[in-house]
């Protein structure tokens, strides 16, 4: 019966590891039988989540014909790089990945520097509306207007099938302004903000020159998600978007796996068979290649995780 | 200061004249306009850096939610949000009456209550086996591992589930054929949607919702875990008592927002789930109001089924809390 109390300060979280054990005291026969549950129930789940994906790489780099054939399991059967030349000679393909590049990279621009503007004034004790100001954007996460209402603003500015659509709608997470105050308030103490101004430093001057510096890893982390957001979004394309020529490659995707394999999976003709194999295999390749760049960035992300910068936010 | 920003002339009328060339005393309080005062004179910047942010939550949160008034409205493209006849509540009505009404709201709850539910624990566990490990190389390749589905598309998510649940050619089809039985039917079945969306939810999320209880698992005072061991705690008691009383807090607030989410399910994986087989159990509101009111430009009705939506979320979200309050003593507010 160990009487649980909270620790009373709701400090920033200890990442040292206090829970190391001496090894001396022995561990017991029941410990030690859960010990091996847990590590055998911890290499399942890693390969619950890795034979699929293990699966569609292997895939990719097969034979169309094996691949159809459902010959391929977790290893390549009869090694190729047919799927990768036909995604990668497939204009709509092409397009669809500059497109996404553009809006990840301007998407986030954008996000990132709007987060900042609004996180960095809000983050400061005696900035005066602070509290009105925050409530205000809670409200938005609690209550929305909807879609058929946001639609019609969309539509209101003219930015309806143009790039626009996928950059400005959704510019600014609240979560995302929440972490960044977060962030600002522990990490720039008042002092510090208290002597710039003595010395003279303006507001702005004194956020680029002294706040943007010391807050590089969130500056990464919030870009990041934006970024990983915006590469991995489609809705807003389906919705705001219908010249072909600006969607981004999530939609391509979409319009190429989904809606072929629930509508002309039945098309079964003989002289299509060899195309259809084909196809078949285009999917796999589309799928890695589409992954890639998200697969690459994700360990910069999971490193700053763990430094725990969006994890202090959650107290907040 | 010479500097002083246009902005100056909005602040409140100040009641005391001679406010402005008052000295500064500590002791007195100043009103409300005069500390508006000093604030936009001081921090005039700041304010400037506020106005684009500030403009894109007006612009595209706030004139959508006063957009919403075309639930009671009539509402014609050509006279415009506010030139347009007001109905009262005839859209709300049209929407009780839809026989399919009652449908998309059983789909909806069930559909997202499944997910709350079987995504509630699936971190936890996660978190506190990992929080056992003690190799920290293995402890690092489960958490890296986890963690990577959830930068995988949602898009790229329903491809792979298609592709492997195929009929015949996918891979799950297969395996059944292996153990020489015929494989059903999932993505033609209704009745296999929800798992299939939900397990698939937990797949991807999981590792990254353990993060969160992960920290809270390393905030844990390290004298509780001294007190236990001293006690001659098993290692099940210690999670028991320790792990999982350090966690609750954390816990509660993360089912509390998946609990106000409800109504708020994805959207973007039901739709591109749905096919016109599963269509009985996998329409809900949210695909709903976009096929009424994208697809069939019927904005006034979309707009009614939306704004009941996010109503019943909000009045959800207050009972959830409320709940959890009388409960556990912690909540969102």
């Amino acid at each position: 019966m160990v009487a649980v109390d909270r620790p009373a300060e709701r400090g920033r979280v200890r990442l040292t590891t206090a829970r190391r054990k001496p090894r001396r005291i022995r561990e017991s026969p029941s410990d030690r039988a859960l010990l091996i549950v847990i590590y055998l129930g911890l290499t399942l789940g890693v390969l619950v989540v890795v034979l699929p994906l293990l699966f569609i790489l292997a895939s990719s780099f097969s034979s169309p014909h094996a691949v159809t054939a459902g010959e391929v399991f977790l290893w390549p059967v009869d090694f190729t790089l047919k799927g990768y030349q036909t995604v990668l000679s497939d204009p709509q393909v092409l397009l669809g990945y500059a497109n996404s590049l553009f809006y990840m990279i301007a998407g986030t621009l954008i996000s990132t520097t709007l987060t900042v503007c609004i996180a960095w004034p809000l983050s400061r004790r005696t900035f005066m509306g602070r509290n009105v100001i925050m409530s205000a954007l809670l409200f938005t996460m609690l209550f929305s207007g909807g879609l058929i209402p946001t639609y019609m603003v969309v539509q209101h500015l003219g930015l309806l099938d143009t790039r626009w659509a996928l950059l400005l709608p959704q510019a600014v997470a609240v979560w995302q302004v929440i972490i960044a105050r977060t962030f600002f308030r522990s990490a720039i103490p008042e002092e510090l903000v208290e002597a710039a101004s003595l010395d003279g430093a303006g507001d702005l001057r004194f956020l680029w020159t002294v706040v943007l510096p010391l807050s590089k890893p969130l500056i990464a982390v919030i870009a990041l998600m934006y970024a990983i957001g915006q590469w991995n979004g489609y809705f807003d394309a389906l919705l705001y978007l219908k010249s072909s020529d600006l969607f981004p490659l999530q939609l391509v995707l979409r319009n190429i796996l989904v809606l072929n394999a629930t509508n002309g999976g039945t098309n079964d003709l003989a002289a299509q068979a060899q195309n259809q194999e084909l196809v078949n295999l285009l999917k796999y390749a589309l799928i890695v290649i589409t992954s890639v760049p998200v697969l690459i960035i994700y360990p910069f992300v999971a490193r700053y995780f763990n430094k725990g910068v969006l994890i202090g936010s959650v107290k907040g | 200061m010479t500097a002083a920003p246009p902005v100056m002339t909005a602040a409140p009328p100040v009641r005391t004249p001679e406010a402005a060339s008052a000295p500064r005393t500590p002791r007195r309080r100043r009103t409300l306009g005069q500390r508006w005062r000093i604030a936009l004179r001081r921090h005039w910047q700041l304010y400037l850096l506020t106005i684009l942010p500030l403009a894109y939550f007006v612009i595209f949160k706030y004139v959508p939610i006063s957009n919403a008034v075309i639930a009671f409205k009539d509402y014609s493209p050509v006279l415009g949000v506010w030139g347009s006849p007001w109905v009262g509540w005839t859209n709300f009505e049209m929407m009780l009456q839809n026989p399919e009404f009652p449908n998309l709201i059983r789909n909806t709850l069930l559909l997202s209550g499944y997910a709350v539910l079987a995504s509630f624990p699936v971190p936890i566990i996660l978190a506190l086996a990992l929080n056992e490990v003690r190799h920290r190389w293995f402890q690092k390749t489960v958490q890296m591992v986890t963690y990577a589905p959830y930068f995988i598309s949602t898009v790229v998510v329903v491809s792979m589930l298609i592709l492997m649940m195929a009929p015949r050619l996918g891979v799950i089809s297969q395996v059944f054929g292996f153990f020489g039985v015929p494989a059903p039917d999932f993505l033609g079945d209704p009745d296999y949607f929800r798992h299939i969306y939900v397990w698939s939810d937990v797949w991807q999320t999981a590792g990254y919702s353990a993060v969160i209880y992960m920290a809270a698992l390393s905030g844990i005072d390290p004298s509780l875990y001294e007190a236990a061991r001293v006690d001659g705690a098993s290692r099940l008691r210690k999670i028991w008592h320790v792990d999982i009383p350090g966690i609750m807090p954390t816990a509660m607030i993360v089912l509390i927002l998946s609990v106000g989410n409800i109504m708020t399910i994805g959207f973007e994986k039901v739709y591109l789930l749905q096919n016109p087989l599963n269509l009985g159990q996998s329409e809900i509101i949210a695909t709903y109001v976009y096929k009424l009111g994208i697809l069939n430009a019927d904005f006034g009705t979309a707009t009614a089924v939306g704004l009941f939506n996010s109503v019943v979320n909000v009045a959800l979200l207050l009972a959830v809390n409320w709940v959890a309050r009388r409960l556990t003593g912690s909540g969102l507010w």
